[in-house]
């Protein structure tokens, strides 16, 4: 038998096909960057911090009289429950999140819509502008709404030259300044899901409303909202599961009381060498977010039907 | 029983009553978009109880036409007067019409029952009122069962009932059609018409389709108007569109026709001869013709009203030519004969196959004889 015939003995035996080698391509990256990573993190949040390098203890080891021991530390996730610190940060974060996310698709719908509506000419042209911001630094564009939120930043100074306000206010370092950094960070993956849904909606739905006796306000509510949700829902999980874990914004504009798990994970990590109990605290996180993903998906898959 | 309906209709021409008013009344309506002018200076009426046709080709300004009846297009110039009410700055919403869409437009969210409530529950019709309509409608669509369904778990065909019960739901005084049987297959699309009828014909309902299918717009309609690029072309029954179309354009549109171009040379009271260049004998039309002798026109005749021989026909006064069997197509039901004549045109005639096997008499190349009476021929002069 030749080489190529036992290959394609071997291939037909394995049911591959060319289409199973292009699909494994990315399956494989993710299982490289993805999953085994996890997999580390998710041994690391068993072991027991000690000091040395690594700071941590190995799960298995020989004992002296030659049996191989395993040795899962569950403290770590104890450590989490009775420490309210935790579950505060856990608590904050997803308020924070939901919140800001909410925030998000309010500014984001009315402007994806009128996206979708603006003439085909122009659309291009509008997406353009809603990515141009990805083109500079994430941290400088955080850096620059320092500038403009401070006591003495641009926003404090327009005001007062309006004579709105007469003294400046005090929005950095506070919740306020978190909420304006995540809008602002994470409004264009609210908003491309949203426009991509609206755009392609079929007119004469509304014309087919409008015909069945609604005003344009009402076929809004009753033809272009409910059509849209797959798009709300979509742009509201993309932002709102990065925001929950979210370190550079409240750590910059927030102060002392935004609490986020983001910044906890960094103090673990960074400050404490604790890292067990960061890994620990990061797999809770993504217990956490794995249920509205499911559910997303769950929804969706019912949308396809 | 449909066939009585039938025979009323053919009495039945609100259209030549001068004392009938209108249902809608269409005066001097334009509309341009970007510089092509869709609709030009369009005047029409339409009575109610009508099923009336918008024919033509695509891009003729049907669609708009229509859409501006429903109020989704403003018209440039002219007006829509609709049972009395001028239309101008009535909103789609206030309309007192209802409109079945060439895509359906069906909610895809809503359920069969709710797509057909959707207008009920618009008007705030009580619950139990919504219930027996929509119920009524699904019977009326032959739906029944289908309501708790999404539009998508439907068929094409069950897709466009539910449109037209939804479109009908709210008991429209008029129901405008846009190419409602468009997306069928020939076969369910010929059984649809059908219905469509009987339902317009039981509901009384004022129905305005559009359509590119001739044989669609001929089979349903009271009357139909044949647009051309904006314009109205002709504005008659099925029937007179047929057997009198009033340009060679109107006449091709609808069905087949032999066209000559001809010399008018003499003029009686009930009929006209002309002359064909290349042809020996004249041609008569069994209709008066309004124009000048010497004058150029066209004469047209319809494939199935020429008869074909091999022998000379016998009766006199009627027209006939001479030429050669160039093809034949056996359609089954009918055969057609493409001849040519002694002057190089080329003509179709139409054979009912009454009989089986019936060209075996005449066949390629045979000489043959092309006959029709006397008013079979129509002149016209564009």
């Amino acid at each position: 038998m030749n080489r190529i015939d036992f290959l394609s003995t071997w291939r037909n035996r394995l049911n591959l096909s060319g289409r199973t080698f292009v699909i494994a391509i990315p399956y494989l990256w993710l299982l490289l960057l993805f999953l085994l990573p996890f997999l580390i993190v998710f041994k690391l949040s068993f072991a027991e911090t000690r000091l040395a390098i690594p700071p941590y203890t190995e799960l298995v080891e020989y004992a002296q009289d030659g049996h191989l021991r395993i040795i899962l530390f569950l403290r770590n996730y104890l450590f989490l429950t009775e420490d309210p610190l935790y579950w505060k940060a856990y608590l904050s974060s997803v308020k924070i999140a939901t919140i800001a996310t909410s925030m998000a698709l309010l500014v984001a719908y009315p402007v994806a819509y009128g996206m979708a509506k603006a003439p085909k000419r122009y659309q291009s042209t509008l997406v353009m502008l809603v990515i141009l911001p990805f083109w500079t630094s994430f941290l400088i564009r955080v850096y620059a709404w320092i500038g403009i939120l401070k006591t003495e930043g641009f926003l404090n100074h327009f005001l007062l030259w309006l004579g709105v306000i007469n003294e400046p206010l005090h929005i950095l370092h506070t919740h306020v300044a978190v909420y304006i950094g995540m809008v602002y960070s994470y409004l264009p993956f609210m908003l491309l899901p949203l426009y991509a849904n609206l755009e392609k909606m079929d007119v004469s739905l509304l014309e087919a409303a409008a015909d069945l006796g609604c005003t344009p306000m009402q076929a809004f509510w009753k033809i272009t909202v409910p059509l849209s949700m797959p798009g709300v829902i979509a742009g509201c999980l993309l932002m709102f599961i990065p925001a929950v874990g979210e370190f550079v914004i409240p750590s910059l504009l927030g102060g002392s009381e935004t609490l986020m798990i983001g910044k906890t994970l960094w103090t673990e990590f960074f400050n404490n060498r604790d890292w067990p109990l960061a890994s620990a605290a990061a797999v809770v996180l993504l217990l956490i977010l794995v249920a509205p993903i499911m559910w997303f998906q769950r929804t969706q898959a019912k949308g396809a039907v | 029983m449909p066939e009585i309906n039938s025979q009323v209709r053919q009495t039945w021409a609100p259209w030549n009553q001068p004392d009938k008013k209108p249902f809608v009344r269409i005066e001097n309506l334009s509309k341009t978009f970007d510089d092509i002018v869709v609709i030009n200076n369009i005047s029409l009426t339409i009575y109610e109880g009508e099923f009336f046709s918008l024919l033509g080709p695509s891009g003729c300004g049907k669609t708009t036409l229509l859409r501006m009846l429903a109020g989704f297009e403003t018209p440039d110039a002219g007006r829509i007067v609709i049972d009395g009410e001028d239309m101008s700055n009535v909103p789609p919403y206030r309309r007192p019409i209802n409109m079945m869409f060439q895509s359906y437009a069906l909610f895809p969210h809503l359920s069969v029952e709710q797509n057909i409530a959707f207008g009920l529950k618009q008007d705030r019709m009580a619950k139990a009122d919504i219930q027996a309509r929509v119920e009524q409608m699904l019977a009326l669509v032959k739906l029944q069962g289908f309501g708790k369904r999404k539009p998508e778990q439907l068929s094409g065909g069950q897709k466009q009932r539910v449109a037209l019960a939804r479109s009908l739901a709210k008991n429209p005084k008029l129901l405008l059609l846009d190419e409602p049987l468009g997306a069928l297959d020939k076969k369910l699309r010929e059984e649809t018409r059908f219905e469509l009828m009987t339902i317009q014909e039981n509901l009384g309902v004022t129905f305005i389709i559009v359509t590119h299918d001739q044989e669609e717009a001929m089979t349903v309609s009271s009357r139909v108007a044949v647009m051309e690029q904006g314009q109205l072309a002709q504005v008659a029954t099925p029937a007179d569109i047929y057997e009198y179309p009033n340009s060679r354009h109107v006449a091709e549109f609808i069905g087949a026709i032999n066209l000559f171009a001809a010399q008018l040379e003499t003029v009686e009271t009930d009929r006209a001869t002309f002359r064909v260049a290349g042809i020996d004998l004249p041609i008569c039309t069994g209709r008066s013709v309004n124009a000048a002798v010497g004058e150029t026109l066209w004469i047209g005749i319809r494939p199935e009203k020429m008869r074909i021989s091999r022998t000379a026909p016998e009766k006199t006064g009627e027209n006939m030519l001479t030429g050669e069997v160039w093809d034949i197509a056996y359609l089954g039901n009918l055969s057609v004969f493409v001849v040519r004549l002694d002057n190089g045109k080329m003509v179709r005639v139409q054979w009912t196959n009454r009989t089986r096997s019936p060209e075996a008499d005449i066949s390629w190349n045979d000489r043959v004889y092309v006959s029709w009476a006397a008013d079979a021929a129509m002149a016209m002069r564009h």
